[in-house]
Protein backbone atom coordinates (compact mmCIF):
# COMPACT_ATOMS: atom_id res chain seq x y z
CA UNK A 1 0.00 0.00 0.00
CA UNK A 2 1.10 3.47 -0.94
CA UNK A 3 -0.03 4.83 3.32
CA UNK A 4 3.07 4.38 4.66
CA UNK A 5 5.28 6.38 1.67
CA UNK A 6 2.56 8.91 1.90
CA UNK A 7 2.97 9.67 5.33
CA UNK A 8 6.40 9.63 4.91
CA UNK A 9 5.85 12.50 2.38
CA UNK A 10 3.94 13.97 4.93
CA UNK A 11 7.04 14.16 7.04
CA UNK A 12 9.20 15.69 4.48
CA UNK A 13 6.40 18.56 3.01
CA UNK A 14 5.70 19.73 7.15
CA UNK A 15 9.39 19.61 7.64
CA UNK A 16 10.27 21.63 4.72
CA UNK A 17 7.05 24.10 5.63
CA UNK A 18 7.98 24.30 9.40
CA UNK A 19 11.84 25.38 7.80
CA UNK A 20 10.29 27.93 5.70
CA UNK A 21 8.28 29.32 8.78
CA UNK A 22 11.35 29.58 10.61
CA UNK A 23 13.80 30.77 8.37
CA UNK A 24 12.00 33.33 6.41
CA UNK A 25 11.21 36.87 7.28
CA UNK A 26 9.12 38.49 4.81
CA UNK A 27 5.68 37.84 5.65
CA UNK A 28 4.33 36.41 2.75
CA UNK A 29 6.26 33.66 2.72
CA UNK A 30 5.70 32.80 6.07
CA UNK A 31 2.03 32.48 5.13
CA UNK A 32 2.92 30.52 2.41
CA UNK A 33 4.89 27.95 4.86
CA UNK A 34 1.65 27.69 6.86
CA UNK A 35 0.08 26.47 3.52
CA UNK A 36 2.23 23.80 2.90
CA UNK A 37 1.88 22.55 6.77
CA UNK A 38 -1.72 22.55 6.53
CA UNK A 39 -1.41 20.49 3.11
CA UNK A 40 0.81 17.97 4.99
CA UNK A 41 -1.27 17.49 7.76
CA UNK A 42 -4.28 17.16 5.32
CA UNK A 43 -1.98 14.57 3.57
CA UNK A 44 -1.93 12.88 6.47
CA UNK A 45 -5.37 12.31 6.91
CA UNK A 46 -5.71 11.01 3.47
CA UNK A 47 -3.30 8.34 3.90
CA UNK A 48 -4.72 7.01 7.36
CA UNK A 49 -8.15 7.50 5.80
CA UNK A 50 -6.86 5.61 3.05
CA UNK A 51 -5.34 3.11 5.33
CA UNK A 52 -7.96 1.91 7.16
CA UNK A 53 -10.86 2.41 4.72
CA UNK A 54 -12.77 4.96 6.49
CA UNK A 55 -14.14 8.24 5.22
CA UNK A 56 -13.14 10.29 8.75
CA UNK A 57 -9.90 11.07 6.97
CA UNK A 58 -11.36 12.63 3.97
CA UNK A 59 -13.67 14.67 6.45
CA UNK A 60 -10.90 15.84 8.22
CA UNK A 61 -9.43 17.14 5.11
CA UNK A 62 -12.83 19.23 4.23
CA UNK A 63 -12.51 20.64 7.37
CA UNK A 64 -8.92 21.73 6.85
CA UNK A 65 -9.89 22.82 3.46
CA UNK A 66 -12.76 25.56 5.64
CA UNK A 67 -10.05 26.30 8.07
CA UNK A 68 -7.63 27.34 5.24
CA UNK A 69 -9.76 29.52 3.20
CA UNK A 70 -10.49 31.46 6.45
CA UNK A 71 -7.64 31.71 7.85
CA UNK A 72 -6.20 32.60 4.11
CA UNK A 73 -9.08 36.09 3.88
CA UNK A 74 -7.78 37.22 7.75
CA UNK A 75 -4.33 36.73 7.15
CA UNK A 76 -3.81 38.71 3.94
CA UNK A 77 -6.12 41.03 4.99
CA UNK A 78 -4.00 41.41 7.75
CA UNK A 79 -0.93 41.73 5.64
CA UNK A 80 -2.07 44.43 3.53
CA UNK A 81 -2.76 46.37 6.52
CA UNK A 82 0.57 46.11 7.75
CA UNK A 83 2.25 46.90 4.23
CA UNK A 84 0.51 49.86 4.05
CA UNK A 85 0.99 50.95 7.07
CA UNK A 86 4.78 49.99 7.61
CA UNK A 87 5.25 50.39 3.69
CA UNK A 88 7.46 46.89 4.68
CA UNK A 89 6.73 43.11 4.48
CA UNK A 90 9.32 42.65 7.30
CA UNK A 91 8.05 40.96 10.38
CA UNK A 92 10.96 41.92 12.41
CA UNK A 93 9.21 45.38 11.88
CA UNK A 94 6.07 44.72 13.48
CA UNK A 95 7.61 44.87 17.00
CA UNK A 96 5.03 47.61 18.25
CA UNK A 97 3.35 45.83 20.96
CA UNK A 98 6.07 44.76 23.45
CA UNK A 99 4.99 42.28 25.39
CA UNK B 1 1.02 3.33 -9.40
CA UNK B 2 4.09 2.81 -7.52
CA UNK B 3 5.98 4.76 -9.75
CA UNK B 4 3.39 7.25 -10.68
CA UNK B 5 2.85 7.45 -6.53
CA UNK B 6 6.92 8.27 -6.26
CA UNK B 7 6.79 11.01 -9.50
CA UNK B 8 4.44 12.65 -8.11
CA UNK B 9 5.66 12.92 -4.97
CA UNK B 10 9.10 14.07 -6.10
CA UNK B 11 7.31 17.09 -8.19
CA UNK B 12 5.36 18.11 -4.85
CA UNK B 13 8.82 17.78 -2.55
CA UNK B 14 11.17 19.88 -5.50
CA UNK B 15 8.37 22.29 -6.01
CA UNK B 16 8.27 22.81 -2.11
CA UNK B 17 11.66 23.63 -2.09
CA UNK B 18 11.85 26.33 -4.74
CA UNK B 19 8.62 27.78 -2.71
CA UNK B 20 10.70 28.02 0.49
CA UNK B 21 14.08 29.19 -1.21
CA UNK B 22 12.64 31.67 -4.13
CA UNK B 23 12.95 35.31 -3.36
CA UNK B 24 10.58 36.67 -6.15
CA UNK B 25 6.98 36.47 -4.57
CA UNK B 26 5.15 35.58 -7.74
CA UNK B 27 7.73 32.31 -8.80
CA UNK B 28 7.25 30.93 -5.13
CA UNK B 29 3.59 31.29 -5.73
CA UNK B 30 3.57 29.26 -9.21
CA UNK B 31 5.88 26.56 -8.04
CA UNK B 32 3.18 26.29 -5.15
CA UNK B 33 0.46 25.84 -7.29
CA UNK B 34 2.36 23.04 -8.86
CA UNK B 35 3.59 21.59 -5.45
CA UNK B 36 -0.66 21.46 -4.70
CA UNK B 37 -1.55 19.84 -8.04
CA UNK B 38 0.62 17.61 -7.69
CA UNK B 39 -0.25 16.95 -4.25
CA UNK B 40 -4.14 16.50 -5.71
CA UNK B 41 -2.77 13.73 -7.79
CA UNK B 42 -1.41 11.89 -5.21
CA UNK B 43 -4.60 12.36 -2.85
CA UNK B 44 -6.43 10.71 -6.38
CA UNK B 45 -3.70 7.53 -6.12
CA UNK B 46 -4.58 7.15 -2.40
CA UNK B 47 -8.26 6.98 -3.37
CA UNK B 48 -9.56 9.90 -2.04
CA UNK B 49 -10.73 11.30 -5.58
CA UNK B 50 -13.06 14.24 -4.41
CA UNK B 51 -10.55 15.33 -1.86
CA UNK B 52 -8.16 16.10 -4.86
CA UNK B 53 -11.05 17.61 -6.97
CA UNK B 54 -11.34 19.98 -4.32
CA UNK B 55 -7.67 20.52 -4.03
CA UNK B 56 -7.28 21.91 -7.28
CA UNK B 57 -10.27 23.78 -7.25
CA UNK B 58 -10.28 25.54 -3.90
CA UNK B 59 -6.59 25.16 -2.85
CA UNK B 60 -4.82 25.65 -6.35
CA UNK B 61 -7.98 28.12 -7.59
CA UNK B 62 -9.18 29.88 -4.88
CA UNK B 63 -6.62 30.35 -2.43
CA UNK B 64 -3.91 30.89 -4.85
CA UNK B 65 -5.75 33.24 -6.81
CA UNK B 66 -6.20 35.42 -3.36
CA UNK B 67 -2.40 35.12 -2.72
CA UNK B 68 -1.78 36.32 -6.22
CA UNK B 69 -4.01 39.46 -5.94
CA UNK B 70 -2.21 40.53 -2.52
CA UNK B 71 0.60 40.50 -4.14
CA UNK B 72 -0.57 42.57 -7.17
CA UNK B 73 -1.65 44.91 -4.75
CA UNK B 74 1.37 45.19 -2.24
CA UNK B 75 3.51 47.23 -4.43
CA UNK B 76 3.46 50.00 -7.37
CA UNK B 77 4.07 47.24 -10.40
CA UNK B 78 7.05 49.46 -12.12
CA UNK B 79 7.33 47.95 -15.53
CA UNK B 80 10.53 46.92 -14.59
CA UNK B 81 9.79 44.76 -12.76
CA UNK B 82 7.39 43.45 -14.23
CA UNK B 83 9.55 42.42 -17.50
CA UNK B 84 11.90 40.66 -14.71
CA UNK B 85 8.61 38.41 -13.96
CA UNK B 86 8.02 37.77 -17.18
CA UNK B 87 10.71 36.41 -18.61
CA UNK B 88 10.65 32.85 -20.03
CA UNK B 89 13.35 31.36 -17.64
CA UNK B 90 10.95 31.96 -15.21
CA UNK B 91 8.34 29.07 -16.76
CA UNK B 92 10.46 26.73 -17.16
CA UNK B 93 11.01 25.31 -14.08
CA UNK B 94 6.89 25.09 -13.14
CA UNK B 95 6.58 23.91 -16.55
CA UNK B 96 8.83 21.18 -16.31
CA UNK B 97 7.49 20.02 -13.67
CA UNK B 98 3.67 21.04 -14.43
CA UNK B 99 4.53 18.59 -17.91
CA UNK B 100 5.89 15.75 -15.82
CA UNK B 101 2.41 15.74 -13.52
CA UNK B 102 0.51 15.74 -17.23
CA UNK B 103 1.90 12.84 -18.33
CA UNK B 104 1.33 11.30 -15.41
CA UNK B 105 -2.31 12.28 -15.68
CA UNK B 106 -2.24 11.12 -19.50
CA UNK B 107 -0.83 7.62 -18.97
CA UNK B 108 -3.47 7.43 -15.57
CA UNK B 109 -6.76 8.06 -18.32
CA UNK B 110 -5.08 6.09 -20.98
CA UNK B 111 -4.66 3.18 -19.02
CA UNK B 112 -8.20 3.60 -17.60
CA UNK B 113 -9.91 0.76 -15.80
CA UNK B 114 -6.98 -1.26 -15.29
CA UNK B 115 -5.58 0.52 -12.48
CA UNK B 116 -7.08 -0.67 -8.96
CA UNK B 117 -7.88 2.90 -8.42
CA UNK B 118 -11.55 3.95 -9.56
CA UNK B 119 -14.00 6.16 -8.73
CA UNK B 120 -16.11 4.35 -5.78
CA UNK B 121 -19.47 5.65 -5.57
CA UNK B 122 -19.87 3.83 -2.28
CA UNK B 123 -16.69 5.69 -0.73
CA UNK B 124 -18.35 9.52 -2.20
CA UNK B 125 -21.47 8.18 -0.51
CA UNK B 126 -20.16 7.14 2.96
CA UNK B 127 -18.36 10.41 2.93
CA UNK B 128 -21.57 12.48 2.70
CA UNK B 129 -23.39 10.39 5.16
CA UNK B 130 -20.41 11.05 7.53
CA UNK B 131 -20.32 14.41 7.20
CA UNK B 132 -24.28 15.27 8.04
CA UNK B 133 -24.62 12.99 10.22
CA UNK B 134 -21.73 12.18 13.21
CA UNK B 135 -19.85 15.59 12.04
CA UNK B 136 -22.79 17.49 11.55
CA UNK B 137 -21.33 19.62 14.49
CA UNK B 138 -18.13 20.67 12.89
CA UNK B 139 -19.96 21.69 9.80
CA UNK B 140 -21.82 23.92 11.95
CA UNK B 141 -18.31 25.00 13.62
CA UNK B 142 -16.89 25.38 10.24
CA UNK B 143 -19.94 27.69 9.08
CA UNK B 144 -19.62 29.62 12.48
CA UNK B 145 -15.57 30.16 11.39
CA UNK B 146 -16.13 31.15 7.89
CA UNK B 147 -18.24 33.99 9.16
CA UNK B 148 -16.11 35.65 11.11
CA UNK B 149 -13.63 35.15 8.79
CA UNK B 150 -15.60 37.02 6.09
CA UNK B 151 -16.24 39.97 8.32
CA UNK B 152 -12.66 40.29 9.36
CA UNK B 153 -11.48 40.06 6.22
CA UNK B 154 -14.08 42.59 5.13
CA UNK B 155 -12.65 44.61 8.28
CA UNK B 156 -8.78 44.06 7.99
CA UNK B 157 -9.22 44.83 3.94
CA UNK B 158 -10.34 48.35 3.61
CA UNK B 159 -7.81 50.66 2.96
CA UNK B 160 -7.41 53.31 5.94
CA UNK B 161 -7.56 57.06 4.78
CA UNK B 162 -5.46 59.25 6.28
CA UNK B 163 -7.85 61.64 7.78
CA UNK B 164 -9.93 58.83 9.27
CA UNK B 165 -6.66 57.29 11.16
Amino acid sequence: MLSTPALVLAMMLFSLGLVGLLSRRNILYMLLSLEIMLNAASLAFIAGGARWGQVDGEIMFLFILTLAAAEVSVALGIVLQLSYRFHTLDVDAFSEMKG
Amino acid sequence: METLFYIAAAVTVLATLRVITHVHAVHALLYLVVALIALALIFYLLGAQFAAALEIIIYGGAIMVLFIFVVMLLGPLAVEQERTWLTPGTWVGPGILALVLLGEVGYLIAVGDHLPVTVSEARQKGVSIALYGPYIIGVELASMLLLPGLIGAYHLGRRVSKESR
